[in-house]
Order: structure tokens, then C-alpha cells, then sequence
């Protein structure tokens, strides 16, 4: 069916030169008057072209039996779909605003949500929640059983791993690498400091020992370096030399965790809620990156042998569920360490977690590693640089930018899956919202949904904010990538 | 000149294979088709060019409903292009098309690419299919490829496989949307020498391109489109030789400069 | 660095040789590493007056399991049955959960994946929302807000809610559904069954020959349909119907603890199998869509169209064009995500369903102690499971390469 436009279009016999009415087929035909821009019919744009093409396009096509009766179902089916969201949607909010207690000025608790027929005053068939609840444990949600005076040590670690953090993210800051760096390096050691209190207690002897262990090491790198040392020695006197580095940074670091700052100790497992989860998620991606990317590497290098251990390792942790990672850090770890080395709970959930998400980090960097093209590789070899120089300085860079979205989407799983460490006993913000359910003084009907909708909420937010920014990272590669 | 029938019947003498009357047609507030008149009569070859975004590929899409016109009437060898599926099905029967990005069917080898629509259209005999699908290859010279993927083929074996894939329909009108713009410059050679034998064959084909040169070999007429409407068309000696309208001169200048 | 003679320095120098020294030192350490572990292992258990071993797997379990596939087919007792049993229980409850979850995932993830490309704005809206939704809460809270979902909607023990009049209802001990009985006569019925689908397959033979000869078509879709659907139970029926159904019992008189569904009639399903179900397809299908919806998209606009300028019909092109391309990208993530649902059957260990870890490393570990055992044990059968999943991926992956240049 054609349309008619709505107005008249000026008449071809306006045209100044003489042509033929058959102009179609015309050859030697030239336009004099220039066809006028019409806007288009109602059913291309506007509000009624909108709602043609966007929900009754579907449902229009009466053309065979077939095709009306698909579309009757997709009309049937939008209808249902509509109800079914509005009144799920309207009974969200109903419970989550409208009709949601929101304090409890007389300090009733339990009985501020209550119905009358349980013994409070609301009516009765009332059903929302419950908000001075959550107020109530908000700060067990939050940050567990930490001490009320020492709060201010977790809002402090916060605070700094966001402003870091933030720095990193925006472009137009300077200094980016810096701040990056001293992010994955000097603040993992001072929020452990200022978590814990610090004040470990190391011998210096240790400390030392580490020291002088770390210089040898470098001065056996140097000695490399400079030649003194051949053929594969001196590849071997390299790799002790950074070893070296290492060692000392370690001992550093010791040394620090020596300190006493005079900060409250606090054992890790007064730490709860959100914090853990935090706690766990963080560690766990920050301390799996280096392993995963010696773990890519590793799987495409050309010794058989390493090729081999790290495919075998990456399959192995890829293979098993995080549970029972979990359950075999908690309960195997003492078992494999010598006698009288006592691992904290939380830290050996670290341990499983981490070694776990390397697994999947180093495929996330073996796919970026695998995406850069050839020519990158060659390219590196021609000028000279060692296998290690070449990694460091064009190849990883690349492959890094390349897997960013990789590795973010790596983070939203993991923090997901922090919430498996309340099956092992540790109190992640899914177990610290359980143990709230467990006080008395709060029994109401709507207690587990509250809480449960409280911390849906949390994990939403942070995961669905993450996922944006992966969607725009992965944009913002694909646009540069282009040009 | 017959008038046009609203009807779904074949005429197989019709002489006017497509009649465009006062088409118009949107992207959204666009209008990128400003009251398009044309015909072709059979066995006519028509060469469309213009500066891009002058709406030439949406004009030839526009004929088998790969785009829909808003306004105007369409008929394709007497039948009305409309929503009536039937039509649609119909027209697109007829009418073949090959487009600059070949789209070729990368799963299916290049025999089982150009049996797929008699076979599933035309309902043919799988025999029968393999005998037209190899007499097509033969014409477009790469018979022995048959059993080849199109990833193992160079740009020009792929497009002319994809012209012979569009023959293998044996359509009335065949329509080219820049054919040779994706190739590298020594395949494009072998591709309008095939599209020149078409022609002489006697193929009705209307096709968009900037190669001036088969144009002037191969055209009863070239049309010049700027802004979505038909500007200037005339025989290929006249329109080289002799533009009329400023911005034909100018897209002229440009495109022949070099 | 190259070239110079063949002496020892050089011969140190070689890449070749460097290679395999490293490797070597690598393998070294390795086995130190392990030494040592293993070497702490074994002193620690011996502190603890432990030793490695499995015969605890023929001691029999002292604990209740709760009613399922596995306990069914196991016919478990308790103090009866063996620590084995527990152990293929775990397995095969672990397996059907699985099995089911992939089935509903697939269906699920597959409507809202083309529902997300629809032209309808309440199907696109509706799709991205539950998707968005889900992707972006654990898996641990999904399955706690539908188990407590679950059994607030329930009826108590002693009441019921009906879902078909005395054949099947719910309440808070689990779905009531009739039990399948069968008789001498069934094999029959079965045996058709199968049969009927050879029987169609043959017909498909048969209308694809007649296509390649005479171009006809034939309407495969529904005659296949009617002879599996029609061909059995044509036999059954003959055959005097050999099955018998075993209703669930309610009783509501009597003594007030027997009250409520009688075990022993009918099947069970109990309220955990059902949460895990529900989250595992749930989760799992808002990836599948994603990836269903990737796929979909990575076949270019371009072959549609080629498809539709031959004249070919859209659910025809859809058929031999879009799909086949489409799967090509869809099938290697989507097993992934089928693996992810079996590893993800492990959190029932929350809710306490019956599956490998819960029972086996929950329970009986505690029962048992032997925490290496049955930890390895356990990593076994995960492990299996992954590394049946990627042969299968690199077999598909293989047989479905686009043959390039």
C-alpha cells in the first residue's frame, strides 16, 4: 500500500523546460527544478512512528496464517510482559518505599514492623520493610564486628584506594602511571597496616637476613650485567639479580609490617561485611595479575616444559569450583605447611582465591597476548631487545590495554564470587547480612527480605557500575584501535 | 508504453522491466529520495553514478525491498513492489543482485552457494541445480573452483562467483551495487569484463559504479543522482561529452580528473 | 653472540641449551617444592593420628541424605550404605541438577537472547532488564532469595497446595508428582519411542533424496513430530498401557505428625533441588542470552541480504544461513557456560541439596576426616568434567572451521 504524503508536492509541470510526460525512460532529461525536502509521513518519525516501529511492527503482519498467528502470541505476550513488570515493579517499590517503615523513634525495634494481629501497630496484611533495621546494622554490614573507635582506619583505606583509584581512571590527570604504581604497591602495605594495626611480630634478624640476602642476589645480577659471568650463567645471574630486588622489596616491606605504628591490633576476624568482601576481591586481582601474566607467558612459551606445568596449573584451578578451592585452602593449607605455622582464616581464603583468579587472568592476558599482531614481536627481536625487554616494554603494555575490559569483567565475577567465603566461615557482606537475621531483637516477617534486598542492592551497584565502565573502556579501545 | 498491471501475474513480453513513479523516500528525517522517476525497458543497461551519499545504492535497493520507499509507486516487470509478501517474493525472483561486499556464503562451498536459492526457490532438482550452477561457473570462467570455500578464493573470483550465483536464478534484472569498489585494482578488470559479456548477452542490468569506463563501453544510459534525486541522464556519449546541468560537470571533474 | 667456535663457552650460550637448563631448573624446583610439601603433609597427619588412605570408603555412612535422584537409584540407607554410595550419590545428584539446569538454561537463555534483538521495545526492554538484573547479583544470593522465596510460598507440612486435583501439589517438604511405575509391557513402549525416531530419521533420508530428484519439499518439521509423538503411544495404548502411575498420598486425618504427603507414594522433588534448579537456569540463561545474542549479530547483515535478493524466505535463510554461522560462534562460550553451571551445582552446599560437595565434603568429611582423600576425590570429578568439556570444545572447534585460505 502506498502512502500519500499529508502535503501536496508541487506538480512536475511547473518545470520550466519542456519535457515529455513520459519522462521516465527519456534519454537526454535534465532537472531545471530541484525536487522540494519533504519531511517524511507520520508513520517514520515522530511519536506514532516510534511506536509503529518499536511495538507494533512486530505485531502487524497479518500476511498467512503463520504469520498472524505469531503475530497474535507476540501481542498476547507483550501484554503479559507489561503486566507482569508493572505490578512486580510497583510491588518492588511499594514494599521498598511506600509502604516501608522508615524509623522507629520510640526505640521499639522489632516491634516498630510489626502488624497489629503480631502485636505492633501496623495493619494488618502490611508487608515492606523494615528500614531502622538495616540502620541498626548498618555498620555491621558495612565494616563487621570492627571496634566503633577504630572505624576511622577502614574509612581512611577507603577513602585513599579511591582517590587513587579515581586519579588512575581520569584521563586528563597527570601522573597517571605514578599513582598507578604506588597503588599496586605502597598501599596494599598500608592498608594492611592500617587494617590490621601492624606491629607483626618480626625478628629483625629476619629483616635483616632478608636484606643482605637481597643485596647478594643484585650484586650477582650486576656482576651479569657487566660480563663477568657468561653464557647461561649470566642469564642465570640475571634472573638473581631481579630475584634480588625483590627480596629486598620484601624485606621492606617486613620491616614496615614491624613498625609499630601504636594501632589497636585487630584480628581479622572481627573484619566483616563489606569490608571482607573488599578485602578479598581486591587481593585477589591485584596479587593474581603477576602470577596470571607469568602464567600466560608461560603457557606461550616455547620450553615444553613450562608450556606444560602452567597449562597444567591454569587447567587445574579453571577446572574446580571456587567452593572447593575454598574448602581446600581452609582445610588443606595447615596441612601443607611445616608445624607450627598458623595460617588466619582469612588469609588462606586469600590464598585459595587468589591462585584461583590467576587461573582465569592468565587466560584474559593470553588472549590479549595472542591479539597482538605478529609484526609486534618481529619487530622487537629486529631491534634487539632480550625476550624479557621485549615483554616489559612493547608487548605487555599492548597486550595490557588490550585485555583491560578482560580483566574487569575478571573483577565482577570475583567479587561475585567473594560471597562463597561465607560458606568457609568468614563474614563477607552476604554473611555478615545472614548473621544479622539471627538477632532477636529485629524478628520481624520482613527481616531476611530486607536484608537480603539490602545487600542485592550493594552488589548491583558495584557490579553493574563496573561492567559500564568495561563497556566504555572496551569502546574507547575499539575507536582507537580503528584509527 | 504499456501501462503498468496491479496484478501478481507474470507478462513475459513486458517490455518495462522496472517503472519507478515519484518515489520518495526517509532514513528518519532524512529524505534521501526526492521524487525518483525512472524506467527501464528491457534488455536497457543503466549505469547510476554520483557522488556518495547521493542515494544511488538506496534507489537499486529500493527495487528488491532490501529498502522500503515511503511514498511513490514501484513496479518491477508489472508487479507492484508493495508489503504484500507475495509480490515481494515474487520481484525478488526476478531480479538479481550483486553487491559490493560479494556476501558470499562463507559455510557453503561455491557450488552448494549458487544451488542454495534455485533449489530452495525455484524448488529445481539437486541435479538439475548442479547442471545450471556449473553452466553459470562456466560463464563467469572459474568452473574449477566449484568445490572451493569462498575464504580460499581472491576478491575477483568471489564477486564474479556471486555474479554467478545471482544467474543461477535466471532473473530478469540484474542489479550491481558498486561491484569492483571493494577489489584490488588487477582483479577488477576480470569482473567488468564478465559484467561486459552479461551485457552483451543482453541482460537487463542497472548498475551503480564509478567505473567510467565501462559505463561508456557498456550503457544505454547514465543517470547522475546528487542529493537523492535523478539530475541529468543521457546516452554515455552525450553525458561525458556534453553535461548539461553544473553539478553534473563538477561530479564529471572530479571523478574523470585523475 | 653467534658464529664463534664450537667451545664450551659457546656451547653454554646456545639458546638451545640455555632452554633446556632453564626448564631443567624449573623441574627441579618443582619436585623440591613438592617434596616438601608432601613431606609437611605427612608430618602433620601423622601428629594428628591421621594416615592416607581410602578404605574408608567401604565403612557405612551414618547420616540422612534427603530424598533425590541419587538416593533413589542408590537405594540408600542409612547404615547400610557405604561412604562410595555417598560418594556416587553426590555424583549423580550433582549430575541431574546439572543436567536439568543446562536444559532450562539453554531453553531460557536462548527466548531471551532473540527476544533482546526483537523490534518489539517491551521484549528488547524486558530481556536487558532481567539480564542486567541477574548478571550482576552472586549466584549465592539468587539462591538463597529462591529457596526462602520458595518455601514462604509454600504451604506447611500439613497443608497442600494443588497444582493438578490429586496428582500433583506443593508444600514446604517439596513438588509432589506421580511416579512412574512400569510394567512387564513398557520395554515396548520405549522401544518405539526409539524407534519412532529412527523411523523419522529415515523419513528425513527419504524427503531429502526426494528434494535433491524432484525439488518438492517436504514438511519435515511436522511430520517427524507426528510420528515420534503419535508412534508410541499408539504401542503403548496397544499394548494395554503397562504404566502405571504412583500418586502422591495426603493424608489429613490421623495423628498430627503423620499428617501431610506420605513418602513412599509418588515422587518427590524436594524444595533445595527445586532453588538450585531455579537459580542455576536462571543465572546461567542471562549469559546464554549475551552469548546467543552475540552470535546472532556476528553473522553479517550482508548474508541476510544476499539471501533475500535470491528470493530465499526469511525462516529459510535463518536455517541454512544465519544459524549455521551463528552456532559457529555461540557453540564454543556456550559449553563454557555449561561447564560454569556444573561447577556452580557446588553452591547447594548452602542449602544443604545433596550434591557432591554437600555431601561429601560437608558431611562426610566431618564424619570421616580425611580431608586429602576425599578433597581429591572430589577435584576428580570436577576435573573430568572440565576436560571432557574442552576435548569437546577442541573437536567442535576442528570440525567447524571455516576453510580459509
Amino acid at each position: 500500500m502506498t502512502r500519500k504524503v499529508i502535503k501536496a508536492a508541487p506538480k512536475k509541470t511547473t518545470m520550466k523546460k519542456a519535457i515529455p510526460s513520459d519522462i521516465d525512460t527519456q534519454a537526454g532529461y535534465v532537472r531545471i527544478e530541484d525536487a522540494p525536502l519533504l519531511p517524511p509521513p507520520p508513520s517514520e518519525v515522530g511519536v506514532t512512528g516510534w511506536l509503529y516501529k518499536n511495538i507494533f511492527a512486530s505485531m502487524s503482519d497479518f500476511g498467512s496464517v503463520s504469520a498472524a498467528l505469531k503475530s497474535v502470541f507476540v501481542a498476547a505476550s507483550t501484554l503479559f510482559i507489561l503486566y507482569f513488570l508493572v505490578t512486580q515493579i510497583s510491588g518492588l517499590l511499594d514494599f521498598a518505599i511506600f509502604s516501608a517503615v522508615w524509623s522507629d523513634p520510640e526505640g521499639l525495634k522489632r516491634q516498630a514492623c510489626w502488624t497489629v494481629e503480631q502485636g505492633g501497630a501496623l495493619p494488618n496484611g502490611w508487608h515492606a520493610a523494615c528500614w531502622p533495621f538495616i540502620e541498626a546494622k548498618a555498620k555491621f554490614i558495612f565494616y563487621g564486628a570492627y571496634p566503633n573507635d577504630d572505624l576511622w582506619r577502614v574509612n581512611l583505606t577507603y577513602a585513599l584506594g579511591g582517590f587513587m583509584l579515581a586519579w588512575v581512571m581520569i584521563e586528563r590527570l597527570p601522573y597517571r602511571k605514578i599513582v598507578g604504581i604506588l597503588l599496586l604497591t605502597v598501599y596494599p602495605v598500608m592498608a594492611t597496616v592500617l587494617l590490621t594495626g601492624g606491629a607483626f611480630s618480626i625478628s629483625t634478624g629476619t629483616i635483616g637476613g632478608a636484606t643482605i640476602l637481597g643485596l647478594a642476589l643484585i650484586t650477582i645480577g650486576r656482576l651479569g650485567k657487566a660480563g663477568y659471568v657468561s653464557g647461561a650463567f649470566g642469564d642465570l645471574a640475571l634472573v638473581a639479580g631481579v630475584c634480588g630486588w625483590l627480596v629486598i622489596l620484601f624485606a621492606a616491606v617486613l620491616a614496615v609490617f614491624a613498625i609499630d605504628f601504636d594501632l589497636e591490633a585487630i584480628d581479622t576476624r572481627d573484619w566483616g561485611g563489606l569490608l571482607i568482601t573488599l578485602v578479598v576481591a581486591i587481593t585477589g586481582i591485584v596479587a593474581s595479575l603477576p602470577l596470571g601474566i607469568l602464567l600466560a607467558l608461560g603457557r606461550r612459551s616455547e620450553m615444553p616444559v613450562a608450556r606444560f606445568l602452567c597449562t597444567v596449573f591454569i587447567e587445574f584451578w579453571r577446572g574446580v569450583p571456587l567452593i572447593t578451592v575454598l574448602f581446600m585452602a581452609s582445610v588443606m593449607l595447615p596441612l601443607f605447611m611445616p608445624e607450627g605455622v598458623n595460617f588466619d582464616m582469612l588469609l588462606r581464603a586469600l590464598i585459595g582465591v587468589t591462585l584461583f583468579s590467576a587461573a582465569y587472568m592468565a587466560e584474559v592476558v593470553r588472549g590479549g597476548l595472542q591479539a597482538i599482531d605478529k609484526g609486534q614481536y618481529e619487530g622487537a627481536d629486529a631491534v634487539g631487545l632480550s625476550y624479557w625487554q621485549s615483554m616489559r616494554l612493547i608487548i605487555l603494555p599492548q597486550a595490557l590495554t588490550h585485555v583491560i575490559p578482560g580483566i574487569v569483567n575478571t573483577f565482577i565475577g570475583l567479587f561475585k564470587d567473594t560471597a562463597l567465603v561465607s560458606i568457609v566461615g568468614i563474614f563477607d557482606l552476604l554473611g555478615a547480612a545472614q548473621s544479622t537475621l539471627a538477632d532477636a531483637a529485629w524478628s520481624t516477617p520482613v527481616q531476611g527480605l530486607t536484608g537480603y534486598l539490602v545487600v542485592a542492592v550493594i552488589f548491583f551497584v558495584f557490579c553493574f557500575g563496573m561492567s559500564r565502565y568495561s563497556m566504555f573502556m572496551e569502546r574507547k579501545l575499539n575507536r582507537s584501535h580503528k584509527s | 508504453m504499456a501501462q503498468p498491471q496491479n496484478t501478481a501475474e507474470q507478462s513475459v513480453d513486458q517490455k518495462t522491466i522496472v517503472s519507478m513513479r515519484n518515489v520518495n523516500k526517509w532514513f528518519g528525517q532524512f529524505h534521501v529520495l526526492r521524487d525518483i522517476n525512472l524506467g527501464v525497458d528491457k534488455g536497457e543497461r543503466i549505469v547510476v553514478c554520483g557522488p556518495s551519499g547521493s542515494g544511488k545504492s538506496t534507489l537499486i535497493r529500493c527495487l528488491n525491498r532490501l529498502e522500503k520507499h515511503q511514498d511513490g509507486d514501484i513496479f518491477v516487470h508489472g508487479i507492484e513492489l508493495n508489503n504484500d509478501v507475495k509480490n515481494i517474493d515474487e520481484i525478488r525472483r526476478e531480479v538479481g543482485m550483486v553487491f559490493q561486499h560479494f556476501n558470499l556464503f562463507p559455510h557453503l562451498s561455491i557450488l552448494e552457494n549458487c544451488m542454495l536459492a534455485p533449489i530452495w526457490v525455484r524448488k529445481t532438482p539437486r541435479a538439475e541445480a548442479e547442471e545450471i550452477a556449473m553452466h553459470f561457473l562456466t560463464r563467469v570462467k572459474i568452473p574449477e573452483q566449484a568445490s572451493k570455500y569462498p575464504g580460499q578464493l581472491s576478491g575477483g573470483q568471489q564477486q564474479r562467483v556471486a555474479i554467478a550465483r545471482a544467474l543461477c536464478m535466471q532473473p530478469q534484472l540484474m542489479l550491481f551495487d558498486e561491484p569492483t569498489s571493494a577489489l584490488d585494482p588487477e582483479m577488477i578488470k576480470e569482473v567488468l569484463d564478465t559484467m561486459v559479456e552479461l551485457a552483451d548477452d543482453g541482460m537487463t542490468m542497472i548498475c551503480v559504479t564509478h567505473e567510467m569506463g565501462f559505463a561508456r563501453r557498456v550503457a544505454d544510459r547514465v543517470i547522475f543522482m546528487d542529493e537523492g534525486q535523478i539530475v541529468e541522464q543521457n546516452e554515455p556519449e552525450a553525458f561525458f561529452n556534453n553535461p548539461q546541468s553544473d553539478r553534473t560537470k563538477l561530479f564529471l571533474s572530479q571523478i574523470l580528473g585523475h | 653472540m653467534f658464529g664463534r667456535d664450537r667451545s664450551l663457552t659457546s656451547l653454554l650460550n646456545d639458546t638451545f641449551i640455555r632452554g633446556i637448563l632453564f626448564q631443567a631448573l624449573i623441574a627441579i624446583g618443582l619436585l623440591l617444592s613438592i617434596n616438601w610439601l608432601a613431606d609437611n603433609t605427612l608430618s602433620n597427619l601423622a601428629n594428628q593420628g591421621k594416615t592416607l588412605g581410602f578404605d574408608f570408603l567401604t565403612r557405612t555412612a551414618g547420616f540422612q541424605i534427603s530424598p533425590t535422584l541419587g538416593t533413589w537409584m542408590l537405594d540408600y540407607k542409612v547404615g547400610k550404605s557405604t561412604y562410595t554410595d555417598v560418594y556416587l550419590i553426590g555424583i549423580i545428584n550433582t549430575f541431574i541438577v546439572a543436567l536439568l539446569g543446562i536444559l532450562a538454561a539453554t531453553v531460557i537463555g536462548f527466548t531471551v537472547g532473540i527476544m533482546r534483538l526483537s523490534d518489539n521495545l517491551v521484549f528488547r526492554w524486558f530481556s536487558s532488564f532481567y539480564v542486567e538484573v541477574v548478571r550482576n547479583v552472586p549466584l549465592l544470593l539468587q539462591l538463597f532469595f529462591w529457596y526462602f522465596a520458595v518455601l514462604r510460598a509454600m504451604p506447611s507440612k500439613r497443608e497442600k497446595l494443588e497444582l493438578v486435583e490429586g496428582v500433583a501439589g506443593l508444600n514446604i517438604t517439596g513438588l509432589y508428582l506421580p511416579a512412574p511405575i512400569v510394567s512387564d509391557g513398557f520395554i515396548y513402549s520405549f522401544l518405539s519411542l526409539i524407534g519412532a525416531i529412527a523411523i523419522t530419521f529415515l523419513v528425513r533420508r527419504y524427503a531429502l533424496r526426494r528434494q535433491a530428484e524432484t525439488g518438492q519439499i517436504l514438511p519435515m518439521f511436522w511430520i517427524g513430530l507426528s510420528i515420534i509423538l503419535l508412534l508410541p503411544v499408539l504401542v503403548h495404548y496397544l499394548n494395554g498401557s503397562p504404566l502405571d502411575w504412583s500418586l502422591p498420598e495426603f493424608k489429613d486425618t490421623g495423628p498430627k505428625l503423620r499428617q501431610g504427603y506420605q513418602s513412599g507414594a509418588g515422587m518427590v522433588l524436594v524444595p533445595e533441588m527445586l532453588a538450585v534448579w531455579l537459580a542455576l537456569s536462571l543465572y546461567t540463561a542471562a549469559f546464554i542470552a549475551e552469548i546467543v545474542r552475540a552470535g546472532i549479530l556476528a553473522v553479517n547483515r550482508g548474508q541476510t541480504e544476499a539471501a533475500y535478493a535470491l528470493g530465499v524466505r526469511p525462516n529459510v535463510t535463518l536455517r541454512l544461513v544465519v544459524i549455521p554461522q551463528a552456532m559457529r560462534v555461540i557453540i564454543p562460550p556456550l559449553t563454557s557456560q555449561y561447564l560454569n553451571l556444573t561447577k556452580n551445582s557446588s553452591l547447594a552446599v548452602a542449602i544443604a541439596y545433596p550434591e557432591l560437595v554437600s555431601v561429601f565434603a560437608g558431611t562426610a568429611l566431618n564424619q570421616v576426616g580425611k580431608e586429602v582423600e576425599m578433597i581429591f576425590m572430589m577435584m576428580m570429578v570436577y576435573l573430568t568434567f572440565s576436560l571432557m568439556t574442552a576435548a569437546f570444545m577442541n573437536w567442535f572447534n576442528s570440525r567447524v572451521k571455516l576453510v580459509e585460505r
